[in-house]
C-alpha cells in the first residue's frame, strides 16, 4: 500500500470557507439571519435525535438486559419473567449476516472488477450497472416475496423447510440468507468500484510493463490495494442485513426458536426456520404477538450495540482506506 | 475424482485474460439476472388480479378489509369476483406518508448541508459525518420500537382530547398511532441519507463559484443559496428520489406505527387529520405474508409487490437521470 500513499488525497472535506467577521451577521436581511438559525437549529437537532435516540436505548437496555437473556433461548409465556431470552435470535442474526456477506462480497467484488478492468461490451456494462442501481432501490419487502415464490419452487425444495405433507414453504435460513445478499450486494459494489477507480492509472500500467495479464494485474495488484475497499463495502452490507425485518418476517418465519428440519445437522438448521434479533423485536413490541417490551428494549440495545460497532469498524477501515486512496471519505456511499 | 482434480487444476492454473474476462463476466451478468428473475416472478403471480380487476385495481370503492377477508376464504379455483381488490386506500396512504416525510426532510436536509459546509466550527463538522452515518444506519425496526413504545403513546394520551376521540368514536379510534408518528419518524429516518448526498454534492462545488459571489457583494449565506445550492439542485432532486424510494418501501416501522386500518385521512378534519391511521402498500404485504396460501390473495399481495418494485424502478431511473446535468460541470463523482 505504501506505493500509493504518495498520492495527495483529494479534497474530501470541503476546505473551511472565510466567514468574514462575526459582525457582518448583523447587517444581513431579516431572511437570511432566519435561514441561518433554522441551519444551525437543523443541525443541531439532527445530532440531538441522534443522540437521545442512542442515550435512551442505553437506558433501557442497561436497565432490562441481564447476562441471562443472551444465553436462554425464548419460550412461549405470558409472563414477561419466563417468556426466556433470547439466544436463538443472537445465533439467527449472525447466521444470517455470515449467509448473505459469504454470497454478497464475492459477486460484489467480481461485479465491480468487471465492469472497471474489462467494461466490454458497453452496452452490457451499462446493463449489470443499471441492475444493481435498480435491486438498491428494490424495497426489502418485495424481495421477501420475491425470495418466497423463487423458494417455493419444486426444484429449490431442498433449500427450505417442508411440511409434513410434502408442501414447500419456502423459507429457511438458506432461503433467507441468499436473499438477504441482495441487501448487501450494492453496497459492497459501490464501496468495491469506487475503490477500483481511485487507484492510479499507472500502478495497471507500470504492472502491465512488467508483462503482467490483465489478470494476474488484478490479483496481484489491485486486490491487495484493494482490501479496505472491500472490508468497508462487507461490512456496511453487514449491517444492512442484521436491520433488515422485513425478509426475517416473510422468509425466516420468524418463529419463538430456531427450529432445525430434520437430517444432517448444521445443514437441518441451515434448512430450518428461526428467527433474528431484528424480528424478535418486531414480534415482542406491541404491534407484535409478544408484547413484551422489556425483552425488546433488551433486544434493541443488543441490536444497536451491534450497528455502533460495525459503524466503528467502517469509520476505522475507511480512514485507513483514505490513505492509501481516495473516495472513501466521501458521507454518501 | 480425478474429473474434479482436473477441472480443479484447471483453475489453479494462471488464467489467460481472455477466460478471466468471460468468468468474471458471467459472474456480473448473474447480478443483473436475479432483477429479471424478480420481475418475472413477481408479475407471473399478481398477472390473475390484473386480469381481473384491471385499472379498478387502482381506485377506491368498498371496504379494502372486507375484500381481503372475502379473499381468505375462497376455493383453490376462486371465481372472478373473488379477486375484487381496491388498493386506493393503500396508495393513498402510501402517497401520504412519503410526500410528506421526503418534503420535510427535503428542507432538513438542506439546511443541515449547508451548516455542515458553510457555518458548523470544524469540530462540530467532523462531528456530523459519523453521527449521520450512525442515524442511517440504524435499523427501521428500532425506530418503530421507539415510535410504538414512546411516541404513539405520547400522542395518543397527551395531544389528543378526549372530545377530538369522541368526535370520530363511531368512524375510527385515535390511539396515537397515525399519520403524525409515521410522519415524523419516517422523516427522521430519510433524512440522514439526503443529508449525505446533498452535502457531498454540496462540498464538490468550486470554492472559487462561491467566492466569485461573495465577491460580488453577496453576504456568504446568499452565496450559498444562490451559487452553490442552484448549482447541486440535480444533485438535490436526485437525493430526494432516492429518499422517495426508501419512504415508499418502507414496511416494518409503518406497520408498528401507522395503525394498520386501511382508512383515508382526511384533510377537511382540521387537526384531526394528522392523528388518523392509515395504512401503506408495503405494510399490507408484511400483514397478509402468513396468509398468502389463498390464491386471490396471494395474488393481490403480489400485485402490490409489483406496483412497489415498478415505483422503485422508476424512481431509481428518475435519480439517475436527474444527476445527468452535474456530469457538465463535473460536480460529482
Amino acid at each position: 500500500m505504501s506505493s500509493v500513499e504518495s498520492v495527495p488525497p483529494p479534497n474530501l472535506v470541503a476546505p473551511p470557507r472565510r466567514r468574514g467577521r462575526r459582525s457582518s451577521l448583523r447587517s444581513w436581511r431579516r431572511g437570511d439571519q432566519l435561514i441561518f438559525v433554522l441551519a444551525w437549529t437543523a443541525g443541531v437537532a439532527l445530532c440531538l435525535i441522534t443522540a437521545s435516540i442512542i442515550v435512551f436505548l442505553a437506558v433501557k437496555g442497561v436497565a432490562y438486559l441481564s447476562p441471562k437473556l443472551l444465553v436462554t433461548s425464548p419460550s412461549a409465556a405470558v409472563n414477561q419473567a419466563q417468556s426466556g431470552g433470547f439466544l436463538d435470535p443472537i445465533v439467527g442474526t449472525v447466521t444470517l449476516a455470515v449467509i448473505g456477506t459469504l454470497i454478497a462480497t464475492p459477486l460484489a467484488v467480481i461485479s465491480a472488477i468487471w465492469v472497471v478492468e474489462y467494461g466490454r461490451p458497453r452496452w452490457l456494462v451499462g446493463i449489470v450497472e443499471t441492475s444493481i442501481e435498480l435491486i438498491a432501490g428494490t424495497p426489502d419487502i418485495v424481495i421477501a416475496i420475491f425470495g418466497l415464490a423463487l423458494f417455493q419452487l419444486g426444484i429449490l425444495a431442498p433449500l427450505s423447510f417442508r411440511s409434513t405433507g410434502g408442501g414447500v414453504y419456502g423459507r429457511s435460513f438458506l432461503a433467507a440468507g441468499i436473499m438477504m445478499s441482495l441487501l448487501a450486494l450494492p453496497l459492497t459494489y459501490t464501496a468495491t468500484r469506487n475503490g477500483l477507480r481511485a487507484i492510479p492509472r499507472h500502478m495497471r500500467e507500470a504492472s502491465y510493463a512488467l508483462g503482467k495479464t490483465r489478470i494476474t494485474t488484478i490479483r496481484r495488484v489491485l486486490l491487495p490495494s484493494l482490501r479496505p475497499h472491500v472490508a468497508t463495502g462487507a461490512v456496511l452490507g453487514m449491517g444492512r442485513i442484521i436491520g433488515d425485518t422485513a425478509i426475517v418476517v416473510v422468509l425466516l418465519g420468524a418463529t419463538l426458536q430456531n427450529s432445525p428440519e430434520n437430517g444432517v445437522p448444521l445443514l437441518g438448521f441451515l434448512r430450518g426456520t428461526g428467527s433474528t434479533l431484528s424480528s424478535y423485536i418486531y414480534d415482542n413490541s406491541p404491534a407484535g404477538e409478544g408484547n413484551a417490551p422489556q425483552k425488546a428494549y433488551a433486544a434493541v440495545f443488543v441490536l444497536v450495540l451491534i450497528i455502533v460497532a460495525l459503524n466503528a469498524i467502517v469509520g476505522r477501515v475507511s480512514r485507513i482506506g483514505v490513505h492509501a486512496s481516495a473516495g472513501t471519505g466521501r458521507l454518501s456511499r | 475424482m480425478s474429473g474434479a482434480r482436473a477441472v480443479l487444476e484447471r483453475l489453479r492454473k494462471p488464467w489467460s485474460d481472455n477466460r478471466a474476462e468471460r468468468m468474471l463476466g458471467a459472474v456480473a451478468c448473474l447480478t443483473a439476472l436475479s432483477i429479471v428473475a424478480m420481475v418475472v416472478f413477481v408479475a407471473q403471480r399478481a398477472w390473475p388480479t390484473f386480469s381481473h380487476d384491471g385499472l379498478s385495481w387502482l381506485g377506491s370503492g368498498g371496504n379494502l378489509d372486507n375484500q381481503i377477508g372475502a379473499m381468505v376464504s375462497t376455493p383453490a379455483n376462486p371465481p372472478a369476483s373473488a379477486f375484487v381488490f381496491h388498493a386506493w386506500p393503500l396508495i393513498y396512504g402510501t402517497l401520504l406518508t412519503a410526500v410528506f416525510a421526503v418534503v420535510l426532510g427535503l428542507a432538513a436536509s438542506i439546511l443541515t448541508a449547508i451548516f455542515i459546509v458553510d457555518f458548523a466550527p470544524p469540530a462540530v463538522r467532523r462531528l456530523m459525518t459519523p453521527v449521520i452515518r450512525l442515524l442511517a444506519s440504524i435499523p427501521s425496526v428500532v425506530f418503530g420500537l421507539i415510535g410504538v413504545l414512546v411516541l404513539v403513546p405520547f400522542v395518543g394520551n397527551d395531544l389528543i382530547g378526549a372530545g377530538q376521540k369522541a368526535s370520530v368514536a363511531n368512524v375510527i379510534q385515535l390511539t396515537g398511532a397515525g399519520l403524525l408518528v409515521s410522519v415524523v419518524i419516517l422523516t427522521v429516518m430519510i433524512t440522514p441519507i439526503m443529508t449525505a448526498l446533498i452535502t457531498d454534492a454540496l462540498g464538490s462545488v468550486p470554492r472559487s463559484w462561491h467566492e466569485g459571489a461573495v465577491a460580488l457583494g453577496l453576504n456568504p449565506l446568499r452565496a450559498t443559496i444562490a451559487v452553490s445550492i442552484r448549482a447541486i439542485r440535480p444533485a438535490i432532486i436526485s437525493a430526494a428520489a432516492l429518499a422517495t424510494a426508501r419512504a415508499v418501501g418502507e414496511a416494518i416501522m409503518l406497520s408498528m406505527v401507522s395503525g394498520g386500518v386501511s382508512f383515508t385521512p382526511k384533510f377537511q378534519d382540521g387537526v384531526i387529520f394528522l392523528f388518523e391511521p392509515l395504512r401503506t402498500l408495503a405494510e399490507e404485504i408484511v400483514q397478509q405474508s402468513e396468509g398468502l396460501s389463498a390464491p386471490a390473495l396471494r395474488s393481490s399481495i403480489y400485485s402490490i409487490a409489483l406496483l412497489l418494485l415498478f415505483s422503485g424502478f422508476m424512481l431509481s431511473i428518475a435519480s439517475r437521470l436527474a444527476r445527468m446535468p452535474l456530469r457538465k460541470y463535473e460536480l460529482s463523482s
